[in-house]
């Protein structure tokens, strides 16, 4: 019954009642969708810096990550692919792999880079490069001589496929090693920088190289949930000795991505409250006016015995279905262009450098994520009931002999 | 006398004018408040990058910004430097070469940029000599002296006094090698520069790549960014009337691709949210607007009985929202203002963000930077938006009858 009069009450005036949901649907609308869209930046820097080696766990010689020198290399590989074999969940990927820092040279032009040895077959599930050669082939299992490099280096060194690179990095006896490779393929990045940072040999070559007798510098980890990355990597540190390893997750070596996603967070939440703020002043107006209007109205109510507390109730109901209609229409027109933008994605390729600058990728895709959503109509219900407060108040303050008297 | 009319109806429903006002002022101010800070903050991180790594112009050999070619080289640079720096607007002038080496020490070897630089003029274009951290600035007679960046220092091992081998290649491609003692540590807060380059002065560096006497660089820094163009442009004719103009003249914006580009993204994405910000206002106070009108359908009626001109009316109407949204502009501002001032001066800091900052060379606390450009942008895009919306309520005005409307309840 008192619904239903609510819901008579709000459609007495249904122009006005129609500009304050259309402004609660696009309020709602760009919470979601704005939100979605931060949220798919944050993913993609996320998804970007797990692909680019780090993988979700990393484990390492003790010092390797403030250090990564060949001297702190891991020397018992043994001990740790034991103590992966016991803890890893079912369906996770791993590999050991050669990272060093490297000079890269051929008879015009040389620069810095960072040499990785890899495991091909098993790095083809694991990292992006295996899904990143663009022309050439791939690394093959038995290929001592191959190396792979991407697209930007190629340009910079003015060579191509079938040239010769030579790599220079320190030994494991603190000499200077020289190898000369073959250029087998290329692979494109998400990111320029990423191409022009690593070349790719199978871990054999780099070992032999390098002289590193079956040592490793890196163990890094898949695992099937992104989420486990924290319990998994305890198990496995209460394997280890503490003294001799680290075993670190993808927040602990991605940490200006980590801070990244803590500021969208508040930056997600502070945007909710200021398009809270800017539709509240429409709300509380429109069930002002709605209020004054009826004056006569509540007074009478008033004169008949209703309780003041029954007004306020009535008012809030009132508001209440603005605000769930507004609500509903807004989440869903949000969701549905946040489905139409997931599968093409947004291209920003025209901003290539600036994206490239800020750690994103070409094209970032819009994601939902729940919470956002709640927190989205957590806010404007909790807040938009609030500020209806105010007009619901002065509506039960109204006194019958003054309300009645007003024509 | 319209406007006094206007003004007095405003007043008739004083909570709806306050409210309604009170909208346009939270979205003037918060405009105004996000436009400084995000001007602010592009100031800040251009001159970072300015005064660390570019300068605000270069001139070079052409197409070595592209390729980085060791061969590619300004020669005879100190004709082209006396000209130039006699130009008006140009605050500092020094020569740089780059090459890349191979930079051993007793027990590490990383690959490293290395970067010649005149340590007296280059004192006055860069901050390099403030960022030292340990040890001192390079001087006139340090040759075989060399500053390197502290995460290099920490890559090598190496600290103060310490050796450094350092071979590459030469301008005619020979071998260039030589052994370098670190005199300073320097500390930019940018990660990538601080792992990667090592400073020696010029002679040196000419000395050992075989340079010749040629640079990579002439650096230049004018004496403010917005005089850049200015003397970008002057530059060029210098080297036209010197006969030297096969080199190429580069600004920021282009020694800098992906710092203007990140600026232009933030820039757009921040416009897309003060659009709809502003709509969601404009439908907020939309209502007003027309209740506003609506109620007083009988009240238009009569005035239109006794002789108004609808023309008239919807002057009058307009002039209502325009005094609304002149007072809440004109609230907005002020306090936007005065926020803004606010933080100017103490500067502000989010949690959480100091690492992130460090990158882009900003320090912890932002400082956002009220301008002309700032503090009416923001007004302007409420002004135009509340403008049509206003247009509405005036355009239903305008097709009353008196006879309809002296018939409304």
């Amino acid at each position: 019954m008192i619904l239903e009069f609510a819901w008579r009450n709000i459609w007495r005036n249904r122009r006005r009642t129609a500009i304050i949901l259309t402004a609660v649907v696009i309020g709602v609308w760009s919470m979601i969708f704005l939100g979605a869209l931060m949220r798919g930046i944050a993913d993609q820097m996320v998804r970007n810096g797990i692909a680019t080696l780090t993988g979700h766990i990393q484990v390492h010689q003790k010092g390797f990550q403030a250090d990564p020198s060949i001297e702190n290399r891991i020397r018992e590989p043994g001990e740790i692919r034991h103590a992966l074999g016991e803890t890893l969940p079912e369906k996770s990927r791993w590999t050991a792999r050669v990272r060093v820092p490297a000079v890269a040279a051929n008879a015009r032009h040389s620069a810095g880079i960072t040499l990785v040895g890899i495991d091909p077959p098993v790095e083809k599930d694991l990292s992006f490069i295996g899904q990143a050669v663009r022309s050439g082939r791939y690394l093959e299992k038995d290929d001592p001589r191959g190396i792979l490099v991407g697209e930007a280096f190629l340009h910079q060194f003015e060579t191509r496929i079938g040239h010769r690179l030579v790599l220079m990095s320190q030994d494991t006896t603190g000499e200077v090693a020289s190898r000369s490779f073959t250029i087998v393929g290329i692979f494109q990045g998400e990111m320029e920088s990423t191409e022009k940072a690593f070349a790719f040999v199978t871990r054999e070559a780099a070992r032999e190289m390098l002289k590193m007798n079956g040592t490793a510098s890196e163990f890094a980890i898949l695992l099937p949930e992104e989420s486990d990355a924290g319990p998994v990597a305890a198990g496995i540190r209460n394997r280890l000795s503490p003294d001799s390893y680290e075993v670190l997750t993808w927040q602990d070596m991605l940490p200006l991505v980590s801070a990244v996603l803590a500021l969208y967070d508040q930056f997600i939440f502070l945007w909710y409250v200021v398009v809270f703020i800017a539709m509240g002043f429409g709300l509380v107006n429109t069930v002002l006016m709605a209020v004054y209007e009826r004056m006569r109205e509540f007074g009478l109510l008033k004169a008949l015995g209703m309780r003041p507390l029954r007004i306020v109730g009535d008012v809030l109901l009132e508001a209440f279905f603005i605000l769930a209609i507004g609500v509903l229409a807004g989440n869903a027109l949000g969701i549905l262009s946040t489905l139409a933008l997931k599968t093409r994605g947004i291209d920003l390729s025209a901003f290539a450098a600036g994206s490239e600058f800020a750690g994103l990728g070409r094209v970032i895709y819009p994601t939902l994520e729940l919470r956002d959503v709640l927190l989205a109509n957590g806010v404007v219900f909790i807040l938009g009931l609030v500020v209806s407060l105010y007009p619901a108040l002065r509506a039960a303050r109204f006194t019958p002999v003054e309300a009645l008297a007003r024509t | 006398m319209t406007l006094r009319i206007a003004w007095r109806n405003l007043w008739r429903n004083s909570r709806r004018s306050i409210l309604t006002m009170t909208a346009i002022a939270f979205a003037c101010t918060l405009l105004i408040f996000m436009l400084s800070w995000q001007f602010g903050s592009y100031e800040t991180m251009i001159n970072a990058s300015v005064k660390i790594q570019t300068g605000h112009l270069q001139v070079q050999a052409p197409k070595y910004n592209e390729d980085r070619d060791m061969r590619r080289v300004v020669e005879k640079p100190e004709a082209v430097g006396e000209r130039v720096s006699a130009l008006p607007g140009v605050a500092a002038l020094a020569f740089r070469a780059h090459g890349f080496v191979l930079a051993s020490s007793r027990d590490r070897t990383y690959g490293a940029l290395i970067v010649g630089i005149e340590p007296e003029r280059e004192a006055a274009l860069s901050t390099l000599k403030g960022i030292i951290r340990q040890g001192s600035y390079l001087d006139g007679e340090d040759g075989g002296q060399a500053l390197l960046g502290e995460l290099l220092a920490e890559n090598l091992k190496v600290g103060l006094g310490d050796e450094l081998t350092v071979i590459g290649q030469g301008r005619d491609g020979s071998v260039a090698a030589t052994v370098l003692v670190v005199k300073g540590l320097y500390r930019s807060g940018q990660d990538e520069f601080d792992r990667s380059a090592i400073h020696i002065p010029l002679s040196t560096f000419q000395d050992v790549f075989s340079m010749r006497g040629s640079v990579h660089e002439v650096v230049i820094l004018a004496d403010a960014l917005s005089r850049v163009p200015e003397v970008k442009k002057k530059t060029r004719e210098a080297l036209r009337e010197t006969g030297r103009d096969d080199l190429a003249v580069l600004d920021w914006r282009e020694l800098l691709p992906g710092l203007v580009q990140a600026i232009q993204m933030d820039l757009v994405s921040g416009f897309v949210f003060y659009v709809i910000l502003v709509v969601v206002v404009a439908f907020s106070i939309l209502n007003t607007f027309l209740m506003a009108i609506l109620e007083r359908t009988r009240e238009f009626g009569v005035l239109l009985a006794i002789g108004m001109t609808p023309k008239r009316l919807v002057r009058l109407v307009l002039a209502e929202s325009a005094v609304l949204t002149f007072f809440g502009i004109a609230a907005g501002v002020l306090f936007g203002a005065l926020l803004t001032g606010y933080f100017q001066e103490h500067g502000i800091l989010i949690p959480g963000s100091t690492e992130i900052l460090r990158q882009f060379g900003l320090p912890e606390r932002i400082y956002p930077q009220l301008s002309g450009l700032s503090v009416t942008l923001g007004p302007v895009l409420v002004f135009v938006i509340t403008f049509l919306t206003a247009l509405y309520p005036a355009g239903r005005v305008k097709r009353l009858r008196a006879v309809n409307a002296m018939a409304a309840p």
